[in-house]
């Protein structure tokens, strides 16, 4: 962990316009919560805000957090600046998604919480276990979408149609796809937090495994890219 | 004092070549490496800086490949092209997270040294999306200047910059080899190597073309061959006559008016031409030379037996 390239990349994170699309996602995400429960009644309104958090809140967060933190500077070159430095391109990728990271639990996995708490204010466990099982996701989210924002320049494209098309659209036509998705970990995980949420039937044990998987390979495979790094010209 | 080598160097894109079979040495004093747009020079720098596998041969600083060697990076300064895109950091922040990257021991010391060196302490306060390019090409320069590295390389480091600054730059690469430092740019405008390079690398079209000192490559760039269409109000006549003279290698009639002339010394043509036009007074109408432009220069360069 490089302290000033976390620092760094904290800085492009919140320097750039994405910085105010980042905070408006969890926003959005707590206004509906409070008109879901103005207007309707706990359940349902529950089931909606797990809905569209799980499913398209917290991987968005994940996906402009971790690609602003990584894709910008490999696309115009100026990534260069760190990489001619004597410092491990791992550390490099591990600092880089610790800053992503850390504003996916702020702004995705926390948002989750509190809006669980506006929805049901009497069930305190049941709000923990999803902001427990948003972190989870969150946490593989993130470290996937930083290895395709090193993999490719349309990562954030890519990043979507995953989110949008497989999770989202397939995942809900066929049940095999919640094994390779990374919300039903995080829903899973929090089934066993709290047992008001319903489970997804993976067992915890594959979901948390699957997770520190996907993590750990994304970050590595992050650190690998940048080792190969190829510094070209204008032309 | 380092030393840059390249041995048999190539690097290749698929069935594109940006780089063919380049053996040079890198000396500490300031070197330029010179050549037209596409040649092959950032391909070279980015090889240099470990940047870029070579595809054959091999890029060593003092004896030690570069390719994925992070440690080398100790010693040497990379300023690329490109323009920087941490517009939101001031120039300060920009030097001191490349200090503190490098793990100096004190960082804000080497930030205000390096500030110092390249005179931007005064707007280092500011954010660099302010800066015009002069200074962001200073402040560039400052991140890669802060560790003291031995080795300094830069990318067209003058492109954009105004005159007062590049004067200013000049003098600074200047000193920086007089220190000792093995320093290498990139430039595709001969005047602007000649003025701050002791020792002069010509690439084109990605081979190795030249090599020597600024008196040497001038000679090699100006006894050259050169080509000239004269058109005179009688061109036959104007043919016998400049065949006489030594200066001229060949000469031909154009079907539509004109004659190309070949010339192996231009200055003493330019001397003669008019001599010998008003002696058999025959009328220059016009004189044109067909090659001048860089590439060309380059490309003689290249099908020399060098």
């Amino acid at each position: 962990m490089n302290r000033t390239v976390a620092r760094l990349s904290a800085q492009a994170l919140f320097g750039s316009r994405r910085g105010i699309v980042l905070m408006l996602i969890p926003g959005a995400l707590l206004v509906l919560s409070v008109i879901v429960r103005v207007l309707t009644d706990a359940e349902i309104g529950l089931e909606v805000a797990v809905g569209l958090g799980f499913t398209l809140a917290l991987p968005l967060v994940a996906l402009l957090a971790a690609t602003a933190v990584l894709g910008p500077e490999i696309d115009d070159g100026s990534v260069v600046y760190l990489l001619s430095k004597p410092v491990s391109r791992h550390v490099i990728a591990v600092s880089k998604y610790a800053a992503a990271w850390a504003a996916t639990m702020v702004l995705g996995a926390l948002p989750l919480l509190l809006s669980g708490l506006v929805l049901d204010p009497s069930e305190m466990g049941q709000a923990v276990a999803l902001g427990v099982g948003a972190a989870v996701a969150g946490t593989a989210y993130c470290a996937l979408f930083i290895g395709l924002a090193a993999l490719t320049r349309h990562a954030v494209v890519i990043g979507l149609l995953f989110t949008l098309l497989w999770e989202g659209a397939l995942g809900g036509v066929f049940g095999g796809v919640k094994w390779v998705s990374i919300g039903p970990w995080g829903r899973e995980v929090a089934s066993w937090v709290s047992p008001l949420v319903d489970p997804v039937g993976l067992g915890v044990t594959y979901a948390l495994v699957a997770t520190i998987l996907v993590t750990v390979a994304s970050v590595w495979f992050t650190g690998d890219r940048l080792r190969s790094f190829t510094l070209r010209g204008d032309e | 004092m380092s030393v840059l080598s390249l041995d048999q160097t190539s690097r290749w894109y698929g069935n594109v070549v940006a780089v063919n079979g380049v053996s040079m040495t890198v000396r500490p004093g300031v070197t330029g490496l010179l050549g037209p747009n596409g040649a092959g020079k950032t391909t070279l720098i980015a090889l240099m800086s470990g940047f870029l596998s070579p595809s054959a041969g091999a890029v060593t600083l003092d004896g030690v490949a570069l390719w994925r060697h992070t440690d080398a990076y100790r010693s040497i300064g990379l300023v690329p092209e490109r323009e920087l895109s941490f517009g939101y950091l001031t120039g300060r922040q920009f030097v001191l997270a490349n200090a503190e990257l490098h793990g100096l021991d004190d960082p804000g010391a080497a930030t205000e040294r390096a500030l110092e060196v390249v005179e931007m302490t005064e707007p280092a306060a500011r954010r660099i999306g302010t800066y015009s390019k002069g200074m962001r090409q200073r402040v560039k320069l400052a991140s890669a200047l802060v560790h003291d590295p031995s080795v300094l390389l830069l990318d067209e480091p003058f492109n954009g910059v105004d005159p007062r600054q590049r004067l200013h730059l000049m003098s600074l690469l200047r000193r920086m080899g007089s220190d000792g430092r093995t320093v290498l740019f990139s430039s595709h405008i001969l005047e602007e190597v000649e003025q701050v390079a002791r020792q002069i690398e010509v690439v084109v079209s990605g081979r190795h073309a030249a090599s020597g000192d600024f008196g040497q490559i001038r000679r090699l760039m100006t006894d050259r061959p050169v080509q000239y269409v004269v058109v005179a109000d009688d061109d036959r006549r104007l043919a016998t006559a400049l065949i006489a003279e030594p200066s001229v290698v060949a000469v031909s009639l154009r079907s539509d008016g004109g004659v190309d002339v070949s010339v192996s010394d231009f200055g003493s043509f330019a001397v003669r031409l008019p001599l010998v036009a008003r002696r058999h007074g025959i009328r220059i109408l016009e004189l044109t030379p067909t090659d001048e432009s860089l590439e060309s220069v380059f490309a003689y360069l290249v099908g020399g037996d060098r």
